[in-house]
C-alpha cells in the first residue's frame, strides 16, 4: 500500500496498536484525582483517573473515552509512562511532549521522550496537535485540582 | 494487514466533456495538495468560484468602487447601480416578486438571526411554540434558542426517521395553535436530505404559521422558486453557490417584512433622524444598516450569471449521477455505513467507518489530495439522533468528476487497510 510519508509518520505501528488495544482503558472507582477532557473541534471526550500515594507518586492511572486514533493512543501510552512516576516528573515529561508536538524541540533531544517520539508526526498537522496532547492536558488538569485542594 | 476487499467494479462512468470544460473555469480545481491532484469534495462547506466571478469582483474594485446610495458622483452612482443590479439578479434567480423582498445580509446565519430578532422579538412569547427540525444546522437552531431566552417561547423538535427524512406525520401532529413558526432547511448539510418545503410551507400557511426555510444548501444545486414554494422566509449564502463569502440573502413576504422592526441600526436604514424621532427607510434598506458588502453583492450577481449561463437541469442531473456513483463506490469500502439515505437527496454523502474515527479518515484522505469535512457539521443534534459523535462527509458540486469519486474510494481503502477494517 502506497501511503504518503506524512500519513506513515503519523500512523505508526505503535499508535495503531494502542488505538486498537488501549492500555489501562477502565474507570478507577476511587481515584484521588480525575478530570474530563474535551476537544470541541472533533468532539473527542476522555476522562482521566489517577491514584497518587502519599509521596505524590502515581500508583494507578487509567482513562476512558471516545476519540480519534491519535488521542486514544496518546492517552494509552501516557498511562503506561506516568505509572510509578512522581508528579513533578510527570509534569516535566508533559512539558517536553508539548514542546515536541508543537515543533519547539526535536523528538530525539530529550531521552525522557523516547516512548513518545511516535507522536512527533503531528507537528506537520497543526489541527492534530490537540488530539495528541488532549490526554496530557486532562491529566495536568486533574493534578492542578489537587493543588487547589492541598493548599486549602 | 488484510488485503482490501475489492468487489466487482461498478459500471464505468465517463465524465462528460461539458463538465471538463466547466472545470477549466475554476482555477483552484487544478491545484495539487500533498503532491496529489486536489479532489475538492467539501462543497457543502463552501463552493469554489469560477474565474468569471473573481474577474467581476476585481473589475468592480479596479473601476467602480465607491460607497453606495450616498454620493452624487459618478463612481457612487456606478457602484449603486451594480449593487442594485445584483439585487435584481437575485430576485429573478429565486423568482421573488419584488426586489424589496430581497435583503442583503452577510450570509445565511445573519439572515436567520435577523428573522429571530425582527420578526421573533415582537411576535412570540410564553405559551407559543417554534418548531425546529432535528436536522437543522446550528444557524437555524441557536437563534431560536436565543429568542426563547428573550421571550419565553418554547422550542420543540420535529423528529426525523432513520433514513434521514423528516417525520411528516409527527410534524403534522405537532401543529397545534401554539405554533407560531416552523424552521426547516431545504437541504440538510449533514445528511443531504431534500425536504418537502412546498408541502411544509403549505401546511404552515393553512394554519397561519410562519415558515422559515434555510436554503443554504439548496440554491447552488436546485432551482429555487420562492413563489412556487410559497414560503414566508428563505435564507441563503453566496459562498455556497460559487459566489464570494460575506454575502447572503434573506427573502421574505412583503407583509411580514413591512411589519418587522429593523435588526441593526445605523446609516442607510433610516429616512430621517432627529433626537426625537426616527423614520425607518423603505424595504429592503430598512434591514441594511451601514455600508453593505458591495463587492460581494456584485460577486453574487456574477455567480448567478454564471449559473444561468449553464443548463441547470443538466448540472443537477449530473450531480445526481455523481451521488449514485458515490453511493455505489463507497458501498464497496469495508465497514462503511451511510448516515442519511433519504430517497430525495442532494449530492452529499455522510458516513461512518467501523472502528475508525472520522478525524483520522479526514487526515489520511487529505494526504491523498481528497478534501472532505469531518466532524459534526454544525449539526450536533443530528449526530445525537444517530448516536454518533461525528461523520465524514463528501459533498459534491457539478465540477466534480467520477474520477474524483474513485480517488475518494481508493483513499478510503487505504484507511481500511491501515486500520485493518473488515466488514
Ligand atoms: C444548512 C446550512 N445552514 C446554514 C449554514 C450557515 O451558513 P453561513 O455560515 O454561510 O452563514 C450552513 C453552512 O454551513 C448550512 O449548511
Amino acid at each position: 500500500m502506497l501511503l504518503t510519508n506524512r500519513t506513515k509518520n503519523l500512523y505508526q505501528e505503535v499508535i495503531l496498536d494502542h488505538n486498537k488495544n488501549p492500555r489501562n482503558f477502565r474507570v478507577i472507582e476511587h481515584p484521588s484525582h480525575t478530570a474530563k477532557g474535551h476537544n470541541p473541534l472533533c468532539g473527542d471526550k476522555l476522562d482521566v483517573y489517577l491514584v497518587l500515594d502519599e509521596n505524590q507518586t502515581v500508583q494507578d492511572v487509567s482513562f476512558v473515552g471516545d476519540g480519534c486514533a491519535i488521542s486514544k493512543a496518546s492517552a494509552s501510552i501516557m498511562t503506561t509512562i506516568v505509572k510509578d512516576k512522581h508528579i513533578d516528573e510527570v509534569r516535566t515529561i508533559f512539558r517536553g511532549f508539548h514542546d515536541m508536538a508543537t515543533g519547539k524541540i526535536e523528538a530525539d533531544e530529550d531521552p525522557k521522550l523516547r516512548r513518545l517520539r511516535a507522536f512527533s508526526g503531528v507537528r506537520d498537522l497543526p489541527a492534530r496537535v490537540k488530539c495528541a496532547t488532549l490526554a496530557w492536558h486532562t491529566l495536568d488538569a486533574a493534578l492542578k485540582d489537587e493543588e487547589i485542594i492541598t493548599t486549602e | 494487514m488484510s488485503a482490501p476487499v475489492t468487489k466487482q467494479r461498478a459500471t464505468h462512468y465517463e465524465t462528460p466533456g461539458r463538465i471538463l470544460d466547466i472545470r477549466r473555469e475554476f482555477p483552484i480545481l487544478s491545484r495539487k495538495v500533498q503532491e496529489k491532484p486536489l479532489a475538492y469534495l467539501d462543497n457543502a462547506a463552501s463552493t469554489q468560484m469560477p474565474s468569471k466571478v473573481m474577474e467581476t469582483i476585481t473589475a468592480y474594485h479596479e473601476f467602480h468602487h465607491s460607497n453606495v446610495h450616498r454620493g452624487v458622483h459618478q463612481l457612487s452612482q456606478e457602484a449603486s447601480d451594480l449593487y442594485e443590479g445584483a439585487r435584481e439578479k437575485v430576485r429573478r434567480f429565486i423568482h421573488a416578486r419584488d426586489t424589496r423582498q430581497v435583503i442583503y445580509t452577510s450570509g445565511t446565519t445573519a439572515a436567520l438571526n435577523l428573522i429571530a430578532h425582527s420578526w421573533g422579538n415582537s411576535r412570540v412569547g410564553k405559551g407559543d411554540t417554534i418548531l425546529v427540525s432535528n436536522m437543522e444546522h446550528h444557524a437555524n437552531i441557536v437563534p431560536w434558542y436565543m429568542l426563547a431566552k428573550r421571550t419565553g417561547v418554547q422550542i420543540k423538535v420535529i423528529p426525523i426517521l432513520d433514513d434521514g427524512t423528516l417525520d411528516m406525520d409527527a410534524f403534522e401532529a405537532m401543529l397545534d395553535p401554539s405554533v407560531k413558526a416552523v424552521c426547516v432547511n431545504h437541504v440538510s448539510n449533514a445528511l443531504g436530505t431534500v425536504n418537502p418545503v412546498r408541502t411544509i410551507a403549505g401546511m404552515c400557511r393553512e394554519r397561519g404559521i410562519v415558515s422559515v426555510i434555510d436554503g443554504a444548501q439548496a440554491v447552488g444545486h436546485l432551482k429555487v422558486d420562492v413563489q412556487e414554494l410559497d414560503v414566508d422566509f428563505y435564507a441563503f449564502s453566496g459562498h455556497k453557490m460559487h459566489g464570494p463569502t460575506g454575502i447572503g440573502i434573506l427573502y421574505g413576504k412583503l407583509p411580514l417584512l413591512n411589519e418587522m422592526e429593523p435588526f441593526l441600526g445605523g446609516g442607510d436604514m433610516i429616512l430621517s433622524v432627529s433626537f426625537d424621532n426616527i423614520t425607518w427607510n423603505d424595504l429592503p434598506f430598512k434591514f441594511e444598516a451601514g455600508t453593505p458588502p458591495i463587492a460581494q453583492a456584485v460577486g453574487l450577481g456574477a455567480a448567478i450569471d454564471y449559473l444561468n449561463g449553464h443548463d441547470r437541469t443538466f448540472l443537477y442531473d449530473y450531480e445526481q449521477q455523481l451521488l449514485s456513483y458515490a453511493n455505489e463506490r463507497l458501498a464497496e469500502v469495508p465497514g462503511l455505513t451511510f448516515i442519511g439515505t433519504a430517497p430525495q437527496k442532494a449530492a452529499i454523502v455522510s458516513f461512518v467507518m467501523k472502528d475508525v474515527h472520522p478525524h483520522d479518515i479526514g487526515t489520511i484522505l487529505d494526504g491523498e489530495g481528497v478534501a472532505v469535512r469531518t466532524g459534526q457539521h454544525c449539526a450536533e443534534p443530528v449526530m445525537d439522533r444517530y448516536g454518533i459523535s461525528s461523520t465524514t462527509r463528501a459533498s459534491m458540486a457539478f465540477y466534480n468528476t467520477f474520477e474524483e469519486i474513485d480517488q475518494l474510494r481508493d483513499a478510503l481503502l487505504k484507511v481500511t487497510e491501515l486500520f485493518d477494517v473488515t466488514d
